[in-house]
């Protein structure tokens, strides 16, 4: 087990961990976000740089820092590193420009986007963004592509975060789709036109951080936080069959996979990860057709969630102050950080 | 006895002045008589109207732009802030020709307000990221019947003839904003028509 300290909380992990997951053992606010990184994906992460975090001390073998903010999904830690996050006012700067970048060619459509809500950047850009934009063109667009009846592209959302085309190459044979051109010019597309028609590529939407993969099924049909969402299951014979739908009265809105806290598909009780097939996702649009289990946790990316925002300032302060030390059993107090106000 | 408030009633004998009715009567008459020249609390409606506050909040209006496509897109921001939820509404999406009738790729195809449940509160138009509904001087009228209170699209979208003068309900920065033609949803069907079209 090595011993990692991360804004100033110990824990011991197995080698090989990463600094994210690290952080995610430990929870609360000291996670970075992740914009690319899916755990239940293999190779992803290191293309968004949300997920920068300070290394103040390499290992306790090698006390020197690291030169500059390492991306904590694919940096592994070392016995007695020591990282920073939310309590490094740097690193949280250099947040605020990675954000600003994804936001320059992202179009300004959250009214009409369907993942408004539960959008990953949203949360992003408004917990560690700028309130402006320094850019002055205009943005990227694309003209409009066709994959497939049940699934809406919309490219000028993307962000390249790679995470559809893993799923397309993990869980489907025959991946039909990729990021085609380079640079400025790269998109998501299928090359020659093609509908995505794979039993699992409905995963894809499930794994889009924004807004670019959306449901046709569901589109424009309700905002998310007027539904609501209620975990079920039903005997399926190509996947796991344990879905979350998203209710409107008796009305099945949606269906999609189970999410956790940090958006992303949950396991099952053998370990698996509960992607769903595509009948399940887009044919079973009756209560009948499920069995419901229990209103579903409302996760920390939803509107729903009261005071969502506000536990990035107001938490520990109180209890440490009543009580003299961090009570047991609670993860996410820390010490007084860079954004706690009082801090000086 | 608790409060020290209370009081002796002393049943006291009139004098002869308030005996005397007379003087009572007078007083009373001086009264009534200076009210005559004095300003009126009512007006004569509807012939005269009282002036309103420049910031009077009364029946909603929902804008067209300039080119007279509907500003609303349906993002029910409106909707979640209305703390009487008075607002319903439905989406649909913009069909290809439609661009001069709807400005976004989503529009309202229903939009109703119940008249009986709001309470002109003006959060509707302070959610409202597209500058698309605006609570204006108009008095919503009184009727018999409850279900002419849910006003509809027809009665809150502005006719195309007759804008709806919101001015006043927009400050200077507010109107900056509307007019900075680099932010996209700015831009009207015209403004991305017309460059194209001087091209050719």
């Amino acid at each position: 087990m090595l011993k990692v300290t991360i804004d100033d909380i110990p824990v011991e992990v197995p080698e090989g961990t990463t600094i994210l997951q690290a952080a995610r053992m430990i929870g609360g606010d000291i996670v970075p976000p992740a914009m690319c990184y899916h755990s239940k994906l293999k190779t992803s992460g290191g293309y968004c740089r949300t997920c920068i975090v300070k290394v103040e001390q390499g290992s306790a073998k090698d006390p020197r820092p690291m030169p500059k903010p390492v991306a904590s999904c694919r940096t592994t830690v070392m016995d007695g590193m020591v990282v920073r996050n939310i309590t490094s006012p740097e690193n949280l700067e250099a947040r605020a420009g990675v954000v600003e970048f994804l936001l320059l060619n992202h179009p300004l459509d959250c009214p009409v986007c369907d993942q408004a809500g539960e959008c990953h950047l949203q949360d992003l850009s408004y917990e560690n963004g700028k309130a402006e934009t320094r850019y002055d063109f205009d943005k990227r667009e694309y003209e409009p592509t066709d994959i497939g009846d049940k699934i809406k592209l919309h490219m000028n959302r993307c962000i390249l975060c790679y995470r559809c085309v893993k799923v397309a190459d993990q869980l489907t044979d025959g991946r039909c789709h990729g990021v085609i051109n380079r640079g400025e010019a790269a998109e998501i597309s299928t090359y020659i036109e093609k509908a995505i028609d794979n039993d699992f590529s409905g995963n894809m939407i499930d794994v889009c951080p924004v807004g670019a993969l959306t449901d046709k099924t569901f589109r424009f049909k309700s905002r998310v936080w007027y539904t609501n969402p209620v975990d079920a299951h039903r005997n399926c014979d190509k996947c796991c069959g344990k879905v979350r739908l998203w209710n409107q009265g008796e009305e099945v809105l949606r269906v999609t996979a189970r999410k956790d806290e940090f958006g992303e598909v949950m396991d099952n009780e053998d370990g698996s990860t509960a992607w769903i097939c595509n009948e399940c996702r887009y044919d079973k649009k009756n209560l009948s057709d499920w069995t419901i289990e229990g209103p579903a946790k409302i996760n920390r990316h939803s509107v729903i969630s009261a005071n969502h925002y506000d536990t990035l300032k107001n938490i520990q302060k109180t209890t440490i102050k009543m009580m003299g030390s961090k009570p047991h059993g609670v993860k996410s107090e820390l010490g007084a950080g860079p954004l706690d106000p009082n801090n000086q | 006895m608790l409060t020290n408030r209370s009081k002796q009633v002393v049943k006291r004998e009139m004098t002869w002045l308030e005996r005397a009715y007379f003087p009572a009567i007078l007083s009373g008459m001086a009264i009534t008589f200076k009210h005559i020249f004095m300003r009126k609390a009512t007006v004569k409606y509807p012939e005269q109207t009282r002036e309103f506050a420049p910031v009077y909040r009364g029946q909603h209006v929902l804008k067209r732009d300039e080119a007279g496509a509907e500003r609303c897109t349906a993002c029910g921001l409106c909707a979640v802030s209305c703390p009487a939820e008075a607002i319903t509404m439905t989406a649909a999406e913009r069909q290809k020709g439609e661009e001069s009738l709807y400005r976004e790729e989503k529009y309202a195809s229903k939009y109703e307000i119940n008249m009986l449940r709001c309470i002109f509160c003006g959060l509707c138009e302070e959610a409202c990221p597209k500058e698309a509904i605006f609570l204006t001087d108009r008095i919503v009228p009184s009727t018999f019947e409850r279900d002419s209170f849910i006003y509809g699209k027809d009665k809150l979208v502005e006719p195309k003839d007759q804008p709806v003068d919101v001015s006043k309900r927009q400050t200077p920065a507010v109107l900056a904003f509307k007019n900075d033609k680099k932010h996209k949803h700015n831009r009207t069907f015209l403004d991305k028509v017309l460059p194209k079209a001087k091209h050719h």
